[in-house]
């Protein structure tokens, strides 16, 4: 809705059969014998709904799409959530509006109908929420299983360790390249950004798996890139992996997210996706320029 | 029944005086369950105005990007206090200390708590823990500064040196205990001072919740308590429990907090709650529609509330994702139904739009909105995506704000002619409502677009490139509306004491037994009491053609077979004669209008 310079505006895939075929045999067969078949096919109706639309074009409401396929994956999702709540939330929203307007009290003061309860009444619309969130459950769990997967020969893997107030990318099965925020982050005035260089720059191999191996050595931080819509804690005592598998050439913004004292609102990074030739060229230059600062790339020479 | 504080004239006059001091030492010495109520009533909303005050600091800081108009500590030590103060010294006290204390022995028709005396420790051990929160400002290296949560190792003496947040934490543990108190208190009251007739399913729903909430704090405040002192321990003598350096486990500080932190959020959701329901049902003249599947749903929320802890650390990848997922998923179902409960009750009502109603409906607005979002939350994948980011800050602002403050002004102007006797302005009841209402879309809307772009909460600057600002200035537009609207509050507060406008026993003709005696009630709170055949007995007794008692049978009679029935519910019950004896020596020349029933009591 609002996208900053760095999230890509074009579309991504959407093609996601596992988030889609379930849907069907959600609809509780044995709910439908009780009785209550209008209400509870409005419930699911409402739900498959959501579902689907999601499935379709994925609105996400302003958030990321996602730059990389388990940021897609989440993106989906939540968009799919997302719709459902809205839809539930507009049916009930018009319930108390319908409430607030016809029953107001018009002219001189009546005492309505004392009823108390309607049994029946109130099971379905305990029923409903609960097969809602069943389903919606399942769906979580599968995107979960997907996104916290980890493969067992991943193209790049990258010690990431987070301190106050900055971080070191050090590139396993590398020759020593280690990248590292620079100097005391205000040190740079108004004109600073991610990709200044007093900040490091992730560099990684699009439509390849890179693992990120997360630690921290002073206090709680947390790994968070937006445009793949994931972020992990850095604890000190916790050994985090996770995996990006980026779709997208292009430069994100990278921010720790977990408040970790003075200066948390300056410990930036940002991750460079590039084409698996160039991520080979520019480790390469970096293993042959070593304990040379600034460590950037020179993007000029892509 | 006479009405005590019929004219301006009394209310002006000196208060009553047949039973120990007043003036300024009743209020320090009285073990009067009002009083303290009051007291804590006036203390909390004085620290709600103070952090308050520091939310709109805040947001001037981020009206613009990398704004300089506090520096980056003072930043950290104002969103810690102004979450700090807001969480653990407004919402939960105005609740269980204020409204709680001063309302649940009314509604149970009690002449007082069960330990008095208790109950005046636990507010000056609320209030002193809370001045020292707040001194700690004064000390050379400031307040607390490490967020309201004081993460492991963040919380320690090398990470956060100095007074100040040894005084945050030996607050807390000051709070803590007040809290406990109150909720043995309320226990304790509830199950025992509760008049003859008044079966724990004819309790109000307030009443049912405060219950609850007095279960759950005995649950949750003893873990943080005990959490604090070993941070205390950490930090001053040495021990490390929670670090890694000495073989402690950081992790379990985020375990033990949100094992509290969690059932916390209902210890300040379920009051409202129960402050809402009533109020819808008073005034839409109707009872409250599934009383039983309201008491369940609070008692379900209650013991789900205590098993998903972990989902605010599902990024930590140290707990188990599905199950907590699953837990905190199916909270939905109760608030669920209470949502349909409330629909229930305003169906087909006759619907008055006082200022505790209009706030009651505004609640339900806004809460709806952030309980949905609270889903998307319970998901760990959704949330690793917008963890830690401004969609959280809204989220929670919005399920807060909407509960203590919506729920909260709701249950303070409702309650306010029997706290007072005076009735509140209504006009300008209405000003602060929708001023409160408008502003509050516009400060927590733009967050939320915030959050699902990725802005990080917590951060005192952002990038101008980062297109935040915007967003960002609308949201402190907003916060400048909520600010006015508390602001017109605080007016219509004055002019009802400046003005007074005598409010009667019952303004709202309301259900519960509160509204029985007079406003405010005397020296133990009752001359007299309805029969209780249900959880309505004053409406009962003002509308017998109209009570929900005799609905499914035939209906021979008039008033002989109310009275007999009541006669005949109070000498079936077991209780009968026990409790709060000391409130009703002289009924019998109180209760003019039934005809000589002593209602239940004898």
């Amino acid at each position: 809705m609002f996208p900053g310079p760095w999230l890509i505006s074009e579309p991504v895939s959407r093609k996601s059969p596992q988030f889609q075929v379930p849907a069907r045999p959600a609809a509780p067969t044995g709910l439908r014998r009780r009785g209550r078949r209008s209400r509870v096919g409005a419930g699911l109706a409402v739900l498959v709904t959501g579902l689907v639309l999601a499935g379709c074009n994925s609105p996400t409401f302003g958030a990321s799409h996602g730059t990389d396929v388990q940021g897609q994956d989440i993106a989906k999702l939540y968009s799919g959530m997302f719709i459902t709540g809205l839809i539930v939330a507009v049916i009930v929203w018009a319930l108390i509006g319908w409430c607030v307007f016809a029953y107001r009290r018009k002219g001189r003061s009546i005492i309505p109908k004392q009823f108390q309860e309607h049994i029946p009444l109130e099971i379905t619309y305990t029923v409903i929420p609960l097969v809602i969130v069943i389903v919606i459950f399942v769906f979580t769990v599968i995107t979960e299983n997907e996104v916290d997967a980890v493969t067992s020969h991943p193209a790049v893997t990258v010690d990431v360790t987070a301190y106050q107030w900055g971080w070191i990318f050090h590139y396993e099965n590398s020759k020593g390249v280690t990248l590292q925020t620079q100097g005391a982050v205000r040190a740079l005035p108004a004109k600073r950004g991610y990709t200044a260089s007093v900040y490091p720059q992730l560099v990684i191999p699009e439509h390849q798996p890179t693992k990120i191996v997360l630690r921290s050595d002073d206090v709680v931080h947390e790994f968070y890139v937006h445009a793949f819509n994931f972020g992990r804690f850095a604890q000190p005592g916790v050994r985090n992996v996770f995996e990006f598998t980026p779709t997208k050439t292009g430069v994100y913004p990278g921010q720790c997210t977990e408040y970790c004292g003075l200066y948390h609102s300056e410990m930036l990074f940002s991750v460079r996706v590039v084409t698996p030739t160039q991520y080979h060229h520019w480790l390469s230059y970096q293993e042959h320029h070593l304990n040379q600062i600034p460590k950037h790339y020179p993007l000029t020479q892509l | 029944m006479t009405t005590l504080a019929a004219r301006t004239e009394d209310l002006l006059g000196p208060p009553e005086s047949e039973h120990g001091p007043s003036g300024l030492l009743k209020w320090l010495t009285s073990t009067d369950h009002k009083v303290i109520g009051k007291s804590y009533t006036i203390t909390a909303f004085i620290f709600f105005l103070i952090a308050g005050a520091m939310a709109i600091v805040i947001r001037t800081q981020l009206a613009a990007p990398d704004n300089n108009i506090v520096s980056q500590h003072v930043y950290n030590e104002l969103f810690t206090m102004h979450g700090s103060v807001m969480l653990y010294l407004f919402a939960g006290p105005f609740a269980f200390g204020g409204l709680a204390n001063f309302i649940v022995p009314l509604q149970i028709g009690a002449p007082d708590m069960a330990f008095p005396r208790l109950n005046a420790l636990s507010y000056w051990l609320y209030l002193s823990g809370g001045t020292i929160m707040l001194l700690g400002f004064l000390t050379t290296s400031g307040a607390a500064d490490f967020g309201w949560v004081a993460y492991a190792p963040l919380s320690n003496s090398i990470n956060t040196p100095g007074a100040g947040p040894n005084m945050w934490i030996v607050a807390l543990v000051l709070t803590g205990f007040s809290a406990i108190f109150t909720g043995v208190n309320l226990c304790a009251t509830i199950f025992y001072l509760r008049a003859p007739g008044l079966t724990m399913f004819r309790m109000p729903i307030f009443t049912w919740n405060m219950l609850v909430t007095g279960i759950l704090i005995l649950i949750a405040f003893p873990v943080l308590t005990a959490a604090l002192v070993m941070l205390w321990c950490d930090r001053n003598i040495g021990t490390h429990i929670f670090s890694v350096a000495g073989g402690g486990v950081p992790v379990l500080w985020q375990n033990l907090f949100w094992f509290f932190g969690h059932p916390e959020v209902y210890i300040l959701a379920l009051p409202y709650f129960g402050v809402v329901t009533d109020v819808l049902a008073v005034f839409s003249r109707k009872p409250v529609f599934g009383y039983k599947g309201m008491i369940f749903a609070t008692i379900s929320i209650a013991a789900l509330s205590t098993s998903v802890w972990a989902h605010h650390m599902f990024t930590t990848g140290t707990v188990l994702l599905p199950f907590f997922s699953i837990m905190s998923y199916l909270i939905a179902v109760p608030t669920g139904i209470k949502f349909f409960n409330w629909i229930g009750t305003m169906w087909r009502g006759s619907i008055t739009f006082n200022t505790p109603m209009l706030f009651a409906v505004g609640f339900l607005v806004v809460f709806l909105f952030g309980g949905v979002t609270g889903i998307f939350l319970a998901s760990p994948p959704v949330d690793f995506a917008m963890h830690d980011t401004y969609f959280v800050v809204a989220h929670f602002h919005e399920v807060l704000f909407g509960t203590v403050v919506f729920g909260g002004f709701s249950g303070l102007t409702y309650w306010y002619p029997k706290y007072t006797g005076r009735m509140l302005n209504d006009t300008l009841g209405k000003i602060s409502f929708w001023l409160m209402f408008v502003g509050f879309w516009v400060t927590f809307m733009p967050q939320y677009l915030l959050g699902e772009e990725g802005m990080p909460r917590r951060i005192a600057e952002y990038l101008p490139h980062n297109n935040w600002t915007i967003l960002n200035r609308i949201s402190t537009v907003g916060a400048y509306m909520l600010f006015l609207s508390v602001f017109v509050m605080c007016v219509n507060f004055l002019e009802a004491w400046r003005r007074p406008v005598p409010a009667g026993d019952n303004p709202w003709d309301a259900h519960t037994l509160e509204w029985a005696t007079s406003s405010p009630p005397p020296h133990h709170n009752f001359y007299w009491i309805p029969p209780i055949r249900s959880e309505r007995p004053v409406w009962d007794h003002n509308h017998p053609d109209h009570t929900t008692l005799y609905e499914h049978r035939p209906r021979p009679g008039g008033r002989d077979l109310v009275g007999a029935q009541a006669g005949r519910s109070a000498a079936s019950d077991p209780r009968s004669g026990f409790g709060g004896t000391a409130a009703h020596t002289g009924a019998e020349a109180e209760s003019p209008g039934d005809d000589g029933e002593s209602g239940g009591w004898e």
